[in-house]
Order: C-alpha cells, then sequence, then structure tokens
C-alpha cells in the first residue's frame, strides 16, 4: 500500500514537471545560432516549443527524447544536432508534414497530411526543432 | 533499428501470404517476439508489458498483494449464485461453469458468429428475461471477474474450424482490423504492440500482442475500476483519435478472435490488475 502511494505520488510529480515545462513562457532555449543561419524570431521558436511539448498538439515527447522535455518515450531517435543532420529545412518540414513519405512503414503521426496541426503550427515547431 | 523493420517487413508477409493459417500467424508472432525479448520464456508473456518491464512489474507484484479486483470477484459470485426473476439463473446456462472462460471466444455455428463470454452471458440473461448488461463498465466486469477468477490456470485454446469458412473469414476479418492503420493519428494496433513493442510511448512500455486477452476484465489505475476487453480496445482506439467500434459489435469480436488465438498455449490467469 505505502508503495502504491509513492508510486502515485511520483506519477503525480512527473505530470505536474510536465506541465510546467510544457507551459513555462520563460526559458527559451539559448543556443549559438550557425553562421548562415537566418536569425528566427525567439517568440516563433517559443511557440514551436509549446506546440511540440503540448499533449494535445505535437506530443513528440509521446516518442522522442527533447531537450528539458519531461518524461518522453523512445518510439523516435532523440532530437538532437538537427540542424547538422537536416542542412535542409524544408526536408525536415517534410518529415514532420508527413513521416511516411519517407518511411511507409514509420510509425510517426504524420502531423500535416492527417492535420493533426495546422500549416502555421508545423511552420512553428520547424523552427523549434531547428534549434535544437 | 533495421533489424526490427526487416523482422517486421517478415512477419506482415507470413502474416499476409495465401496458405498461411491461423497457426502460421501465431508462429510468425512468437518467432517475432522472441527475437525480441530472447530471454522472455514463454509463459512470462501472460503477464502483458510486465514480462519486459522490471520496474513496472516490481510495482505490480506490490498491487498483487492486495488485489484490488477482489471485491468484484466477490460481488459476482454473488450475482452467479443468485437466480433470476424466472427462477432459473447462469448455472443453468452454463452447467459447466463457472470455468468456462477458456471456451471462449468460439466460433458459434449456429448463430454464424465470434461467440465471446460477455455476448454469452447476456444471452443467457436475455433467454431469461433479463435486461442485458452494459458491456464495458458496470455489473458485468463483476461477473466476468469471478468467471476469470474461477478458470485461472486453464490453457487458451482457440480453434478456427476448417470446415466452416466463415470462421476463416471471421479471424482474417480480425487480423486485417489490426494491421490496419486509422484515425488522425495514422496507427494500426500493429503499429503500437508489433512494430514497437517493449519501446516507451510517454512512459508506458509497449506490451506485446501475445498474451492480451488472458487477464480480463482488468483493474486499470487510470479507470479506478476493472473494464472489459473490449473496453479496452476503445481506450487504444480513442487514442488514436479514430472512431471506436461497438463493443461486442462484429468488428471487436472479430478483433478478439483473432487476438486469442495468439494466445493459445497460455494459461488464463485473470482477473488482471495494469496501470
Ligand atoms: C508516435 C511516435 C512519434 C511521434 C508522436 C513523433 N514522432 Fe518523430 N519519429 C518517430 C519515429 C519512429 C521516427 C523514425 C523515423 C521514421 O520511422 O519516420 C521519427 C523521426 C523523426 C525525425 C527524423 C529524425 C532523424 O533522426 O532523422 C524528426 C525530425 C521527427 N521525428 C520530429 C518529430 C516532431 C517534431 C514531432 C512532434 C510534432 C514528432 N516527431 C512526433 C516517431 C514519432
Ligand atoms: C498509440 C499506441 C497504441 C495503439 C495504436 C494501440 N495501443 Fe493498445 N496499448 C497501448 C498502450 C500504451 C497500452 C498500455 C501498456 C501496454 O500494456 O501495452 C496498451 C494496452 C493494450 C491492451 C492491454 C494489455 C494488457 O496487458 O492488459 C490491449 C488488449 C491493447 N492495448 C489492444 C490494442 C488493440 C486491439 C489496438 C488496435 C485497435 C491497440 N491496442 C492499439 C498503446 C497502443
Amino acid at each position: 500500500m505505502t508503495k502504491m502511494g509513492r508510486l502515485v505520488s511520483t506519477l503525480v510529480v512527473i505530470t505536474s514537471a510536465a506541465w510546467i515545462t510544457g507551459c513555462s513562457s520563460s526559458s527559451t532555449t539559448k543556443q549559438a545560432a550557425m553562421p548562415q543561419a537566418k536569425a528566427v524570431d525567439p517568440a516563433i521558436v517559443e511557440q514551436g516549443k509549446q506546440i511540440a511539448f503540448g499533449r494535445s498538439k505535437g506530443n513528440c515527447l509521446a516518442c522522442h527524447m527533447i531537450e528539458d522535455g519531461a518524461s518522453p518515450g523512445n518510439i523516435g531517435p532523440p532530437l538532437i544536432a538537427m540542424q547538422a543532420r537536416y542542412p535542409d529545412k524544408a526536408k525536415l518540414r517534410a518529415q514532420i508534414w508527413d513521416p511516411t513519405s519517407v518511411n511507409p512503414e514509420s510509425a510517426m503521426v504524420p502531423f500535416g497530411r492527417m492535420q493533426v496541426l495546422t500549416e502555421d503550427e508545423i511552420d512553428k515547431v520547424v523552427e523549434y526543432i531547428w534549434t535544437l | 533499428m533495421k533489424k526490427i523493420l526487416i523482422s517486421l517487413a517478415v512477419l506482415l508477409v507470413a502474416a499476409t501470404t495465401v496458405q498461411a493459417g491461423p497457426e502460421e500467424d501465431r508462429m510468425a508472432f512468437i518467432k517475432y517476439y522472441k527475437g525480441k525479448f530472447p530471454s522472455v520464456p514463454r509463459d512470462e508473456y501472460a503477464n502483458g508489458a510486465y514480462a519486459i518491464d522490471p520496474i513496472g512489474r516490481e510495482n505490480w507484484e506490490a498491487i498483487e498483494e492486495f488485489p484490488p479486483y477482489e471485491p468484484f470477484i466477490d460481488r459476482g459470485q454473488e450475482m452467479w449464485e443468485k437466480p433470476f426473476a424466472n427462477g432459473k439463473g447462469y448455472k443453468d446456462c452454463f452447467p459447466e461453469g463457472p470455468a468456462i472462460a477458456q471456451n471462449y471466444p468460439h466460433w458459434d455455428r449456429e448463430q454464424g458468429l465470434v461467440m465471446t463470454l460477455p455476448l454469452a452471458l447476456n444471452q443467457c440473461r436475455e433467454a431469461n428475461g433479463e435486461k442485458p448488461l452494459k458491456y464495458k463498465k458496470g455489473p458485468i466486469n463483476n461477473i466476468l471477474a469471478y468467471i476469470a477468477f474461477q478458470s485461472r490456470g486453464k490453457v487458451i485454446n482457440v480453434e478456427v474450424p476448417k470446415d466452416d469458412p466463415r470462421a476463416m473469414a471471421a479471424f482474417e476479418e480480425g487480423k486485417k482490423f489490426y494491421f490496419t492503420r486509422r484515425g488522425q493519428l495514422n496507427f494500426s494496433c500493429s503499429t503500437c504492440h508489433v512494430q514497437n513493442t517493449g519501446l516507451k510511448v510517454r512512459t508506458e512500455i509497449l506490451s506485446p500482442s501475445v498474451g492480451h486477452v488472458t487477464h480480463w476484465p482488468v483493474y486499470r489505475s487510470k479507470w479506478g475500476t476493472v473494464g472489459t476487453l473490449h473496453r479496452r480496445f476503445t481506450g487504444c482506439n480513442k487514442n488514436i483519435r479514430a472512431k471506436p467500434m461497438k463493443a461486442q459489435g462484429p468488428e471487436y469480436r472479430n478483433l478478439e478472435y483473432f487476438l486469442s488465438y495468439l494466445s493459445n498455449g497460455l494459461e488464463l490467469n485473470g482477473p488482471g490488475a495494469r496501470k
């Protein structure tokens, strides 16, 4: 019973942590922009982060480890070094818009094709992910 | 990652070849999971995600020391013993009962459908002038819990009779359902429980399909009560933003037929407790 109680409280802590991280509007990720990268409005990046973390929006943390995101899943690879791996932003956008166009067996949600996110929301998510 | 995708492709091919029968499908699943979890013994699959998640298992074992489903078993026993208004009771419908869970689901030739235990219970009630019970929540779980408890240790042995093509068709329908992507999030059951078994969605480790049917009804902490297998189907369908089917409608009964066949040879161990 005590064990159960402890389990529940741990879960509460985890959930509220996720909630706080998902909703804090202050902590914009600071990262040295790559020399040729055009500066993007930090507000857009922050909005992209909100969308990516929101459980009823991108919920990317369900499957990906992302810097300072609480309780991530591991169905997809960790989202790190994105600019290095996706020098072409359009490719990154395509992966998010419809991962099955890249890999037909993909277990990732086709966020654009299935209209889980709007085009505008996807643009913002791309800007955020590209800062990782 | 690549290896997993290849073995998945092999599984899919094995599972969709024309000559393949239910037994070939079952063996393909078992082989696939064996490749993923070489150290997990066969019988362990009856424990779902806890067969492959040592941390979750510890919590689960602690919970099982004071099983949260116990009061429901007791209430179910009362239901089983208590006569209907006409003086008859469940005992008259199921003379070999209450340890009967291993007989379901089965192909019902006369009615030409997959007969599940909840459907059989309600047909018994209606034949005796009683109102049918709801299929997802409520008292049906009590009597199911009692029957499950009495049936512990019996071995699952679902048959798809070869001499009735309708049975094979029902099995195939269930299988198709399992592999078809649906909902706004575009998942099939197999996306999570085959392709990504053992990986985590947030903090939940995805369980293998083999073993999915051994332990119903389940007390879920999330529900705060016991619920039926078809309630779980509904939940998994809703999570991917797909419109759930009707509990005990043909789609979910055929799905149960397919899914139960995969657990052939495993012992029943219901009722269960899950997160
Ligand atoms: C249900 C699981 C799931 C969700 C939710 C998900 N992904 Fe993915 N993601 C995957 C998988 C699996 C892959 C591996 C490649 C593939 O199969 O498409 C992947 C690959 C990626 C890649 C390519 C990574 C690389 O290393 O090349 C990016 C970028 C990506 N996801 C971004 C996102 C973003 C942004 C979101 C949220 C808006 C998201 N994903 C939500 C499962 C998911
Ligand atoms: C987006 C991922 C996802 C999809 C798609 C999905 N499930 Fe699940 N399912 C889960 C998670 C997470 C759990 C809880 C952890 C576990 O036991 O796997 C679960 C649990 C279950 C359980 C209970 C297992 C137990 O031991 O009690 C059953 C049965 C089940 N799913 C069947 C299905 C069926 C049938 C479908 C398709 C209609 C389906 N699932 C689709 C994620 C999914």
